[in-house]
């Protein structure tokens, strides 16, 4: 069957015209380059002014295997997965499933190398020949394949009415303006939408036109707004082995540093290291925040795992730290390209004995930059490590955002005394409670005076640092360290609270799942209404009890198997913990809003 | 601090300190311990170099020789890290504030068996510090095991024999790139005293592998870890002698040829007069093999077995200027201008 022939087979009648509000995958293998055609397309619609959001669900593999990016399109500015009804079939491999996925009334455009589409009635099928756009062009036969992905840009610029100076800009910024690619890419683009405008006929409702809800608003992933969050934080010292989802962090860190942090005379003004191991890349911060430079690392659930042992002694011998976790999915190796919340109790609770520690919770770029600077000075604050919970689907993918406020304190380096003031005070006791609120005074090494070494050790201590194994030191140490805790709970960052006048019922969740539940709870404005508690940090402040106490029940919402946010929440307020309801579930994908909407209509017996 | 004079004014140091400023807590470990008698001459080189002690860093492990820091320099920070990861702490600290003295204190446990990785990538970074391994081929705390350094074949009370071969800590450190390769023995004073300073005036990282015998589980006369045997078998390449920088040469007159000098990168230099015709400790390859033949011939050689100055250490491949832990306010948080830069380019 010939290309003309198929685009002329019988097909759905055109319906009234669906503008601006639409899901798109694109299905391709990973490795052929489709990252550079799928970001050219968010781009654009983003340049449109058109509110839009990609996730990239990709294998954890190099080349070959099928990878799938979604675009959604919504002019409420909804951007929480939703299933797409257009689909780029470029991946043969998995053709038959994202074909039967579509639905009824959907959009297929598809590769005319693929054999065997399955064919469906109630859809629209476009081919697309990519092959033959690169006729006659003079690139390097490697690129070929790169540049074949342009093909459906340009298809979709015609099915969509996607202007091509857009795409051309769009090229611009993905290729740093580099001219001989952006034209490169932007003639197949040319060439695939001319032969669309003149082969195909439009028959489905899908179409773009231009706004400005995206006037002002950046675009970037939520791993390089935390990297730059750091080094508006003064970040100076970061170790970290290479792990998926975090690997973007490091990189956006270094390009950061490197742009942003020299001195006067052109020295760098940080190290990062590659460690040999999580193992490693941990002690380094340690070492790092002993010594007196902000220091970090970012990892993933495995790294945690080689974390503990350090973070256990950064707890009790108390020295700030920073540890970005990119949250992926396990136990074990899991799924490590496919997003979770599964490290909230493990981070929490994260090391052998009585330790606990803060956790910041980003949910938007913005307040992944937000507690990238954040994040410093509470650990220099509170002397401990501090957790920043990131996960994949934040870090990897781009999300618009409010450009970034500068940060609205100067740096909070804690209580670190300097040889004048240990003069002055002609007494130093490395863990004792001056102030009462559990945190005590530290000195760094080469501070010019003989009262301000100290001995850091893991092992049991006093007040002075010797090392002690009375027990009254220990349970005084102890106590002080949870004294240390309460004061970490004022400082944490409050929750942000969508109160609705009538709700019986409440909602809490914390990160990436706030999408999700943001357009449900739209969606069920009439007949379910609900408040909406988003936890931003652990330990709890008192807004959360107060929550849960003004509703009669509460469904916490997360991305894992057991609600581990909702057993936090139980263990931290008993008396309430009858009202408090897990609604977990983990897949691997972000949540999509129909799912918690039907399943809180389920749970309030609704359906 | 009030800090009253004593009597009798004891000499003082170019720092303007007596020995007595030097010492650290009094020693937990057993008596007659290797390791006491290497925190002593810690002790005596810091005060005999006159170095400032909040300039120094004490690092160590987990063991008994990890707990040693505490014993010495009881006015520099201390860091008593975990067991095999002292490397990694060192690096940070040393990343945050590069013009610190480093002096790491590790064991045969802590080196060769839990912390070997990182060991092994301390080398490869040459983080300007001196690493001693206090070296006595058991586990003392836990009462006696084999460690990775005994030898084959080695029969103890507690443990019993032990069945596999030894892991050469020299050997490690030299294959992974280490420009300062040393072995000495806890009883041989003088010379752990030498190379201890030769080690402090290295460029980068400086391994001392210290014989020192475990009293309590591992000092019978015929176990190479013995102060008995290592008086006996103790096979020096060299008699070697520390020059500091701007001093004249004032050991005793030796013919041109008897002695070599090697300059160390602060302009100090170690003479050393050869007991082993032709050793050149600056060859590589003449290391390696003098370290095979060694444990193949069960010899207990010391000395300075490596050295190379040539490599730079981690803070100069890193560029390192101003102590990052000394960067201003300023210095650490770029301008609103270059955040609205940054933020133009995704827009």
């Amino acid at each position: 069957m010939s290309v003309l022939e198929h685009a002329q087979m019988a097909q759905p009648a055109i319906q009234s015209p669906i503008v601006n509000d639409f899901s798109l995958v694109v299905a391709t293998a990973n490795g052929t380059g489709s990252q550079t055609a799928n970001l050219t397309l968010l781009r654009s619609f983003f340049k449109l002014g058109i509110p839009v959001h990609g996730k990239n669900i990709f294998p954890s593999n190099i080349q070959g295997m099928p990878t799938w990016y979604h675009i959604r399109v919504s002019h409420q500015g909804y951007v929480a997965r939703k299933p797409s009804e257009i689909l780029v079939a470029f991946n043969p491999a998995t053709a038959q499933e994202d074909v039967a996925a579509l639905p009824s009334g959907g959009v297929c455009l598809y590769h005319t190398e693929i054999k065997n589409l399955p064919q469906r009635s109630d859809l629209v099928y476009y081919p697309i020949p990519a092959g033959e756009f690169l006729a006659g062009m003079d690139i390097p036969v490697k690129r070929k394949p790169y540049l074949a992905n342009m093909a459906y840009v340009g298809v979709l610029a015609w099915m969509l009415d996607l202007p091509l100076e857009v795409v051309a800009e769009a090229l611009g910024a993905q290729f740093a303006q580099r001219a001989k690619l952006v034209e490169s890419n932007l003639e197949v683009v040319r060439r695939a939408q001319a032969w669309a405008a003149q082969n195909l006929q439009k028959r489905d409702p899908y179409r773009l036109e231009p706004m400005n809800k995206t006037e002002g608003l950046i675009l970037m992933t939520g791993n390089e707004a935390g990297a730059l969050g750091a080094v508006f934080g003064g970040v100076s010292v970061a170790a970290w082995y290479p792990i998926t989802p975090s690997t973007s962090f490091m990189d956006a860190l270094k390009e950061f540093l490197a742009r942003l942090r020299k001195d006067e005379q052109g020295h760098p003004t940080y190290a990062v290291v590659q460690a040999e191991d999580e193992l490693a890349a941990a002690g380094i911060v340690m070492g790092a925040g002993w010594a007196g430079a902000r220091a970090l690392t970012a990892t993933s659930g495995p790294g945690i795992s080689l974390m503990a042992e350090f973070v256990s002694y950064g707890y009790y011998a108390e020295i700030p730290a920073v540890i970005w976790d990119i949250q992926r999915v396990g136990p074990s190796t899991g799924l490590p390209t496919r997003t979770s919340q599964g490290d909230l109790l493990f981070t929490y609770y994260l090391g052998h004995g009585d330790t606990k520690h803060p956790v910041l919770l980003p949910s938007s770029i913005e307040e992944c930059f937000e507690f990238g600077w954040k994040a410093f000075d509470l650990a220099e604050e509170l002397q401990t490590p501090v957790f920043v919970l990131s996960d994949l689907d934040l870090g990897m993918n781009n999300w618009m955002g409010r450009p970034f406020d500068y940060p609205n304190q100067p740096l909070q380096r804690g209580k670190v005394l300097s040889a004048q003031e240990l003069e002055a005070l002609g007494y130093f006791a490395r863990y004792k409670d001056v102030d009462g609120d559990g945190i005590p005074y530290r000195t760094l090494p080469g501070t010019p005076h003989p009262m301000a070494a100290y001995f850091t050790r893991g092992s049991g201590h006093n007040e002075q640092a010797q090392y002690s194994e009375r027990p009254e030191d220990w349970v005084r140490n102890m106590a002080r360290l949870a004294r240390k805790f309460e004061t970490a709970r004022k400082r944490m960052p409050p929750p942000v609270i969508q109160a609705h006048p009538q709700a019986r019922i409440g909602l809490i969740a914390f990160g990436t799942t706030r999408y999700a539940i943001e357009e449900a709870r739209d969606r069920l404005a009439e007949r379910l209404p609900t408040s909406f508690l988003r936890l931003r940090a652990l330990p709890i402040g008192p807004e959360v009890g107060e929550f849960v106490a003004a509703h009669e029940r509460v469904y916490v919402i997360e991305l894992n198997r057991d609600g581990q946010l909702c057993a936090i929440l139980q263990n931290e307020l008993p008396e309430l913990a009858s009202r408090l309801y897990p609604i977990a579930y983990l897949d691997g994908l972000p949540l999509t809003a129909q799912w918690v909407l039907e399943e809180l209509l389920k749970r309030e017996a609704l359906q | 601090m009030e800090n009253p004079l004593p009597t009798t004014a004891p000499k003082l140091n170019l720092a303007g300190l007596s020995k007595k400023d030097y010492d650290g807590a009094p020693s937990t470990l057993c008596k007659g311990c290797g390791h006491n008698s290497i925190s002593s001459q810690i002790v005596q080189v810091a005060f005999e170099l006159s170095l400032r002690p909040h300039q120094v860093i004490k690092l160590s492990g987990i063991g008994c020789s990890s707990k040693s820091p505490a014993y010495f320099l009881g006015m520099s920070h201390g860091f008593n890290a975990l067991h095999g990861r002292m490397p990694s702490v060192a690096t940070g600290a040393l990343l945050a504030n590069h013009t610190l003295r480093a002096i790491g204190v590790s064991g045969d446990g802590d080196t060769g068996s839990i912390g070997l990785g990182q060991f092994k990538h301390l080398m490869r970074r040459n983080l300007r510090m001196v690493y001693i391994i206090e070296n006595n081929g058991v586990y003392g705390l836990t009462k006696g095991q084999f460690s990775a350094t005994a030898e084959e074949g080695l029969r103890l009370k507690y443990a019993g024999e032990n069945p596999f071969p030894p892991v050469d800590l020299c050997l490690e450190a030299l294959v992974a790139g280490c420009g300062f390769v040393a072995r000495s023995f806890a009883g041989d004073a003088k010379q752990v005293r030498e190379l201890l300073k030769a080690a402090l005036s290295h460029r980068g990282t400086a391994v001392l592998d210290i014989i020192s015998p475990c009293v309590t589980f591992n000092n019978e006369d015929d176990s190479p870890k013995s102060y008995g045997y290592g008086t006996k078998h103790e096979k020096p390449l060299h008699e070697l002698g520390f020059i500091p920088p701007a001093e004249e040469i004032a050991i005793e007159p030796m013919q041109p040829g008897e002695y070599r000098l090697v300059e160390l990168h602060d302009g100090s230099r170690i003479a050393l007069r050869n007991l082993e015709a032709d050793y050149d400790p600056t060859d590589k390859t003449v290391a390696l093999r003098r370290l095979l033949e060694a444990q193949e011939k069960q010899e207990f050689i010391t000395g300075l077995i490596y050295y190379n100055p040539h490599r730079p250490n981690l803070a100069e491949v890193e560029g390192l200027h101003t102590p990052l832990a000394h960067l201003s306010p300023e210095q650490l948080r770029p301008s609103p201008a270059a955040l609205a830069a940054v933020l133009q380019d995704y827009a």
